[in-house]
């Protein structure tokens, strides 16, 4: 379903010199969606988001917001507001005063920016602090005042640099619920560049996964994660194993292993390692041609017949939990 | 509130109690390593100005000095209306050549710290404006005088030009020639401490200005400059002393035409007036601090090292 605010990127190229950073990516996010732009560093995800915000300049290709190409336009004309990295609060303005900053400069009355700006405050919370400076805040509050910032343009596509890469393992795990939460009360597009699969999985509607300038692939969450198309990907996500077999090279989820008696599995192998992790116990074997698997299993079906490192082990699955990747 | 509220009162009360005799030895160990710079403050610093004071209230005949609490040099001082006229000269080329020195020092380093995008070009250009102090002072004052000159270059350049007739006479020996010199030598102590906190800018925060809309002007002068304010404050401070405190440019450069404080000071010394010439350091002295005061008020540059 297509709707006026979808966002388009049609063969969007960036060239450093030489480097290619992103390579004739194609992409559609609709409208109100969390896109998740996911890659290790080096990716082209950040320059992809840049462009998207106007603070790279686009070799070659377009952008299209509601049907117009944006990829020339000055960042502020083109619908989307960004969220940096280190949040880049103007130290030198209070927390209401970087808030009211866009306004100020559109040349809306004092009055007017001022009621705006505590209207944005509120949605995140920060109504208490709007008098401090940004050095007298932590790192959760000053991402609050950064996304207030960024919301009071009224974008349609909020645009956020590994938001979450800044703060401490707790403060990301609640902040990024909280993102989750403004992003349904809004009901605009966010997209999310970040290098942490469980925070694509956590947020994301539909994740975007590059590799090496190009789109690896792309699809709604779940669908990613259930069929990972390449190795990268599978690799990437986490919890698969990438198995060559000679029919071929194949994904499967660590959790989808059983163990089995060495004879008449589909693989056979030595355990390597035991990792207890509460709820479940993740098993290493080493099997046919070297390759490591790992299994997770359930602390029950394992404490329910222990092994150990060094002990012959049988590995099996259920046909349909394979997924044969593409060379 | 806040972590770090919550944070503070613990490390404050974790630092302030350890056990009293490392405490003491630690106090002990402060003092003595700032000892020498305390000494090198008081021998060099301190103790010359208090010479100064003093000597200001002594007494003087035609052929001698005499120890003495008098206030006839300062009485003749504030009586004098040339004492009047010369601080306004003074005070006239510190905010002129301020003034210059400021929009000229502000555009150097916001060229190089904004508009050269590589380290090394930066590195380059920012060697290449130091280059000049190679040379002395004097070298560089005077190398204008022939430049300047009644048959000079830039005189003889505008007249082969046709844009004049005669030799312009007020290019050489004039408050032009003095502020010209002044601009030229002190800029770059502008353009350093500006240039230094231009760095410390974080670039995304320009990003973020085009962001919300900002237009170039607007972000130059709701973002940068005010983020720039200790380096123009700290700028600000060196070129206006070094120019209340000349005499030789003014010397040089007006040919003996005009004077401001410093010159008043050195043709004392020069007649042996030490008394007369110590009310006038004095003076200056008060005025130059006050100054620096009113500077301070608009930023607190303690805060920003």
């Amino acid at each position: 379903m297509r709707s006026e605010l979808d966002l388009e990127l049609v063969s969007l190229t960036k060239r450093y010199g030489d480097t290619v950073a992103v390579d004739a990516i194609t992409h559609l996010f609709h409208a109100g969606t969390y896109a998740c732009l996911l890659g290790p560093s080096g990716c082209g995800k950040s320059s992809t988001l840049r462009m998207i915000a106007g603070h790279e300049s686009v070799t070659d290709g377009a952008i299209l917001l509601g049907g117009r190409d944006i990829s020339r336009l000055q960042p502020a004309l083109r619908g989307t507001a960004m969220m940096f990295q280190s949040y880049a609060l103007f130290p030198h303005l209070t927390v209401a005063e970087n808030v009211a900053f866009g306004p100020r400069m559109r040349g809306v009355d004092a009055k007017t920016r001022a009621r705006r700006a505590a209207e944005m405050l509120d949605l995140v919370e920060m109504t208490a602090l709007s008098d401090r400076l940004p050095a007298q805040l932590s790192g959760g509050q000053q991402q609050r005042v950064a996304l207030a910032r960024a919301l009071i343009t009224e974008p349609q596509i909020l645009l956020l640099d590994e938001p979450l890469s800044a703060l401490d393992p707790f403060l990301r795990v609640r902040m990024r619920a909280e993102l989750r939460k403004l992003q349904r009360k809004l009901q605009i597009t966010f997209i999310h560049v970040t290098h942490g699969q469980d925070e694509a999985l956590a947020l994301a509607d539909e994740i975007v996964v590059m590799n090496d300038a190009k789109i690896e692939q792309a699809g709604p969450t779940r669908d990613v994660f259930e069929a990972p198309a390449t190795a990268f990907v599978a690799r990437f996500l986490g919890s698969h194993n990438v198995i060559a077999l000679p029919q071929g090279q194949i994904a499967i989820r660590a959790d989808e292993l059983r163990l089995r008696p060495a004879e008449g599995a589909r693989l056979q192998g030595r355990i390597t390692a035991v990792e207890y992790q509460g709820t479940h116990v993740a098993l290493t074997a080493s099997v046919a041609g070297n390759q490591d698997v790992t299994a997770l299993l359930t602390d029950k079906d394992f404490f329910g017949a222990p092994k150990d490192v060094g002990e012959a082990v049988g590995l099996d699955w259920d046909a349909r939990a394979a997924r044969a990747l593409e060379a | 509130m806040t972590d770090q509220t919550l944070a503070s009162p613990d490390t404050a009360t974790a630092l302030s109690t350890p056990p009293a005799k490392a405490g003491q030895s630690r106090h002990l160990t402060g003092w003595l390593l700032a000892t020498p710079l305390v000494l090198i403050l008081a021998a060099f610093l301190v103790l010359p100005i208090l010479m100064i004071g003093v000597v200001s209230f002594w007494g003087t005949t035609e052929f001698s000095i005499y120890p003495a609490f008098q206030l006839d040099n300062y009485a003749f001082l504030f009586g004098s209306d040339v004492t009047y006229r010369v601080f306004f000269n003074t005070v006239k080329y510190a905010v002129i050549t301020w003034i210059f020195t400021l929009l000229i020092g502000f555009t150097v380093a916001y060229f190089l710290a904004f508009h050269v995008r590589s380290l090394n070009w930066q590195i380059a250009l920012f060697l290449l404006c130091t280059i000049p102090f190679w040379t002395s002072n004097i070298i560089r004052m005077i190398s204008w005088i022939p430049f300047l000159g009644r048959n000079g270059l830039a005189n003889s350049t505008l007249m082969s030009w046709g844009v004049i007739d005669a030799p312009l006479e007020w290019l050489l020996f004039s408050d032009f020639s003095v502020i010209l010199a002044f601009v030229h030598l002190y800029t770059l102590f502008m353009v350093v401490p500006i240039f230094n906190t231009m760095m410390r800018i974080d670039r995304s925060l320009l990003e973020a200005a085009a962001d919300a809309g900002a237009t170039g002007w607007q972000t130059l002068w709701h973002v940068i400059v005010p983020l720039t304010k200790p380096g123009i404050m700290i700028g600000s401070i060196f070129v206006i002393t070094l120019v209340m405190g000349d005499f030789i440019t003014v010397r040089f450069m007006s040919g003996s035409q005009s004077a401001n404080v410093g010159r008043l000071i050195s043709n004392d010394i020069a007649l042996l007036q030490y008394p007369s010439a110590s009310a006038t350091a004095v003076i200056l002295l008060i005025t130059v601090l006050m100054v620096i005061g009113i500077l301070l008020r608009f930023v607190d540059i303690l805060k920003e090292l």
